[in-house]
C-alpha cells in the first residue's frame, strides 16, 4: 500500500460499456485522487449509474481496465470459451474406459465395470463444474495460465477494499441494527464453521470484538441506542445512515456513495454531507459519489466528473464544472449554453 | 398481576440467566428431562390406554427422527430461506448408505456409528450437488427444482434394482450396538430412544450455534437481500451451498438412524410426503425457529400417528355407518394441507415465531404521538 501513496486510490482507463447496440459508457478515462470526495454528475441516461456498477464489480466493463489502489482491480473477461475445456479434461479417460468395457469386453463383468467408469466420469465431471462454481483462488490461478479471466463478482470489490450503498436502500429489513452492521464486517471476520460449532475461543474474542466495534461504528453515524431496533423500523433518514455504516464497517479504501442524499429533506442533508466529511477526515476513506443534488456536490466535492452519452465531458473542481460551457449545454442545452 | 407474576418468577431468575448464558448446556437438560417426562406422562390416563409404554416411546423416537429432520430443513427453509420441496431425497441417501453397508443385500456388515458421520458427508456431497446447478433460482424456480431432484432419488432407488433391489428396497439392516455392553433389538425401544435424544439435543446444539455465527448472519443477509449480501463482502456462492450441506447432512445423519431403527429402507418411504411433512413442521412449528420447528414436528407426528389411530378406533368402536369405512389415516395429508393453508392464512409466522419474526409480524404501535 505504502509503495502506491503518490497515485491516484482508483484509476479507470478506457472503460467501455454495451448493452447490445447501446453504448452505455464509452471508454471513459478516471482518476479519483487519494484522500478525496469525488463525484460523477450528468443528465439522465448519461450512463453514471451503468459507471458505477462497472466500479462496483456488478457489470463487468466490455473493454477498459480498473486499478484500485495502484493494482488491478477488473478488466474484461477474456477466454469464456476454453473453460469448457477444463470441466471435460478430467472425464476423457473414464469415458474411454467406460466404452472400453462395454462394448469391448461386454458381458456381465463389462457392465458392472462400465456402469462404474461412467459413474467415475460423471463424478469427476461434477467436481469440475463444481470447482467452476466455487472458483477457489487457485482455481482462478489455473484458469489463468489458460488465458481464462473470470468477470469479478462484488464480494471480490469488497475484498480488495471497495464498499458501496444503493440508491435505493437495500438493507437487511428484519435484522437489527447491529445485525446488519455485523454482517458488513463479514470480510474482516474469520470465524469457521467448525470454530462456530465448537465455540472456540477465537470465534468468542472475535464476536465480541466485533459487536463492541458494530457499536462504536453505530455511534459514528449518531444511530447509538438504536442498536436493537429492526432496520425496517427506521425512519428513511436513519436508513441511509446504517447503510452508510455498514459500508463502513468492511473498512473501505474507497466508499461509493450512489445518491446519498435522495429524498432527504435539506437538514437530512446538511447533516448527510457533514458525515460524507467525516468519513474521510476521521477514517480516511476516500469517497466516489453520484448526486443529483447540485448543493451537495458543489458543496463537498473536491474533484467532479461529468458524464453525457456515455462520455466523460468535463471533469475538475466544483468551480470550474460550474462554468463549464460543455456542462451547461448538456444540462440545459445548446441555447442556453450560448446565452451563457 | 405483573408484582405475582415478577414474585412467582423471581427464584427462577437466577437459573434463567444461568441457561441464558452456558444455553449449549440448557438445551441439553431441558431435552433430557423432557424425554425422561414423555414416557412417565403415558403411565398416566388417558395415555396408558392408548398403547403400551413401548409403543409409546417407540412413537416417541420416531417422532424425534421427524423433529431433527425439520430442524435439518429449517436451515435451509428458515435461515437461508431457499425453498427445498426435494429434503426427503437427502433421508433417503442417508438411509441407503447406510443400507448398502450393512445387510445381507450386499453382504457388508459395518459398524453403525462411523456410518452416522458418513451419512453426513454423503448427505453433503449430494447437498452441494443439489445447491451447486440451483444457485442462480429463488422462490418458486427453486422450489420446482428441488421438487424435481426429490423425485429422481427415489425413482433411481426404485429403477437401480440391480443395486437397491428395486420396489423392495433393502431390508435386515444391522442394529446398531455398543460392542459388549448394548444390542439394540426390534422389541425394546429404550436404546433407540437414548440414542435418537443424544443425538436432536446434539444436532440442535449445533444449529443454535451455526445461527449465532458469522454463517449464520451470511444465511441471514442473502435471505433478506442477496446483492446487498453480495456488496457487503459475502459470497453468496459458498453460504448457499453451506445452507444446503448443513441441512442435507442432518438429513443423511438421520436418515441413518432411521434406517437402523426400522430395518429396512424401501423407495417407497421417501416418497414427496416426506418432504412436505418436513415442511409442514417447519411452517407450523414457525421458520427460523429451531426450538419450535422440532416442537411443530412432534406436534404433527403425533397427531397423524396418535390421534387419526383413535379415530379409527372410536369410529369403529361406536359403528358409525359410513365414518367406519373410512380409515382415517389415509388423511394425514388432508392433514398437512389444512395446516399449511391454515397457518399460511391466520399466523404466518408460526405457532412459535422466531424472535425476529415475531418482530416482522407485530403489528405497528399505535402511541399517544402516532406512529412509534
Amino acid at each position: 500500500m505504502s509503495a502506491a501513496k503518490g497515485g491516484p486510490m482508483l484509476r479507470a482507463r478506457g472503460v467501455t460499456r454495451k448493452f447490445g447496440g447501446l453504448i452505455a459508457v464509452n471508454s471513459v478515462d478516471f482518476e479519483i485522487p487519494r484522500g478525496s470526495i469525488s463525484a460523477i454528475i450528468g443528465p439522465n441516461g448519461a450512463g453514471k449509474t451503468t459507471f458505477f456498477n462497472v466500479i462496483a464489480g456488478i457489470y463487468a466493463p466490455t473493454a477498459g481496465t480498473i486499478e484500485l489502489d495502484g493494482k488491478p482491480l477488473i478488466s474484461p473477461p477474456t477466454g469464456a470459451g476454453r473453460e469448457p475445456i477444463l470441466l471435460i479434461l478430467p472425464t476423457i479417460p473414464f469415458i474411454a474406459l467406460a466404452i472400453y468395457s462395454l462394448l469391448v469386453v461386454g458381458g456381465d463383468t463389462g457392465l458392472v465395470e462400465g456402469v462404474a467408469s461412467v459413474a467415475a466420469a460423471l463424478l469427476g465431471f461434477v467436481g469440475a463444474l463444481l470447482l467452476n462454481i466455487i472458483r477457489p483462488a487457485w482455481y482462478n490461478r489455473l484458469i489463468k495460465r489458460i488465458g481464462v479471466t473470470r468477470p469479478a463478482r462484488p464480494n471480490d470489490m469488497v475484498v480488495a477494499g471497495l464498499a458501496r450503498t444503493f440508491q435505493n436502500i437495500r438493507l437487511y429489513k428484519s435484522l437489527t441494527t447491529l445485525e446488519n452492521i455485523l454482517v458488513g464486517m463479514h470480510v474482516h471476520m474469520h470465524g469457521s464453521f467448525l470454530g462456530a460449532l465448537f465455540k472456540s475461543r477465537l470465534v468468542r474474542e472475535e464476536e465480541a470484538a466485533a459487536e463492541q466495534r458494530a457499536r462504536e461504528l453505530l455511534a459514528f453515524v449518531d444511530l447509538a441506542g438504536m442498536e436493537n431496533e429492526l432496520a425496517k423500523n427506521l425512519p428513511y433518514g436513519k436508513q441511509r445512515l446504517l447503510e452508510i455504516a455498514r459500508a463502513i464497517a468492511s473498512r473501505p479504501k474507497l466508499l461509493l456513495l450512489d445518491e446519498p442524499a435522495a429524498g432527504m429533506n435539506p437538514r437530512e442533508t446538511e447533516e448527510m454531507t457533514a458525515l460524507i466529511r467525516r468519513i474521510r477526515d476521521e477514517l480516511g476513506i476516500t469517497i466516489l459519489l453520484i448526486e443529483h443534488d447540485m448543493r451537495v456536490v458543489m458543496g463537498i466535492s473536491d474533484h467532479i466528473t461529468v458524464l453525457d452519452h456515455g462520455e466523460k465531458i468535463a471533469e475538475g473542481l466544483p468551480k470550474a464544472i460550474r462554468t463549464n460551457p460543455k456542462v451547461i449545454e448538456a444540462y440545459l442545452g445548446r441555447g442556453a449554453a450560448a446565452g451563457h | 398481576m405483573s408484582r405475582i407474576a415478577d414474585a412467582v418468577n423471581a427464584p427462577f431468575a437466577p437459573v434463567r440467566a444461568y441457561f441464558r448464558k452456558h444455553r449449549s448446556f440448557g438445551i441439553f437438560v431441558g431435552v433430557v428431562l423432557l424425554s425422561i417426562a414423555l414416557p412417565l406422562l403415558t403411565r398416566v390416563p388417558p395415555f396408558d390406554g392408548i398403547q403400551s409404554t413401548n409403543a409409546w416411546v417407540n412413537a416417541f423416537t420416531t417422532a424425534a427422527i421427524y423433529a431433527m429432520l425439520a430442524m435439518g430443513l429449517n436451515v435451509v427453509i428458515g435461515f437461508a430461506g431457499l425453498l427445498d420441496l426435494g429434503y426427503a431425497a437427502f433421508f433417503a441417501l442417508g438411509g441407503y448408505t447406510y443400507a448398502f453397508v450393512a445387510a445381507p443385500f450386499t453382504g457388508i456388515h459395518l459398524p453403525f456409528w462411523p456410518m452416522l458421520l458418513a451419512g453426513g458427508v454423503v448427505g453433503a456431497i449430494f447437498g452441494v450437488l443439489l445447491g451447486a446447478p440451483t444457485l442462480r433460482l429463488r422462490g418458486d424456480y427453486l422450489a420446482i427444482v428441488t421438487l424435481g431432484f426429490g423425485e429422481i432419488v427415489p425413482i433411481t432407488l426404485m429403477n437401480a434394482d440391480k443395486f437397491t433391489d428395486g420396489v423392495n428396497g433393502i431390508g435386515g439392516i444391522d442394529k446398531p450396538n455398543i460392542p459388549g455392553i448394548l444390542q439394540f433389538t426390534l422389541t425394546n425401544p429404550w436404546p433407540m430412544y437414548g440414542l435418537v435424544i443424544a443425538l436432536f439435543s446434539l444436532i440442535m446444539i449445533m444449529i443454535y450455534r451455526l445461527e449465532d455465527s458469522r454463517l449464520g448472519r451470511t444465511w441471514d443477509a442473502i435471505r433478506e437481500d442477496e446483492l446487498a449480501a453480495e456488496s457487503s463482502g459475502v459470497n453468496i456462492v459458498i453460504a448457499k451451498l453451506q445452507a444446503f450441506a448443513v441441512g442435507a447432512s442432518i438429513a443423511g445423519i438421520v436418515g441413518v438412524v432411521n434406517a437402523a431403527k426400522i430395518t429396512i429402507v424401501t423407495p417407497d418411504q421417501f416418497r414427496f410426503a416426506v418432504s412436505i411433512s418436513a415442511l409442514a413442521a417447519v411452517v407450523l412449528g414457525g421458520m427460523g425457529n429451531t426450538i419450535g420447528v422440532a416442537t411443530g414436528a412432534f406436534i404433527i407426528y403425533l397427531f397423524q400417528s396418535i390421534l387419526l389411530k383413535q379415530l379409527n378406533t372410536l369410529v369403529e368402536n361406536f359403528n358409525i355407518p359410513v365414518l367406519n369405512q373410512i380409515d382415517f389415516l389415509d388423511f394425514q395429508y388432508v392433514l398437512y394441507g389444512i395446516v399449511l393453508v391454515l397457518m399460511m392464512l391466520k399466523r404466518p409466522q408460526g405457532i412459535f415465531p422466531a424472535r425476529r419474526r415475531m418482530r416482522e409480524f407485530a403489528p405497528l404501535k399505535i402511541g399517544k404521538r402516532g406512529l412509534k
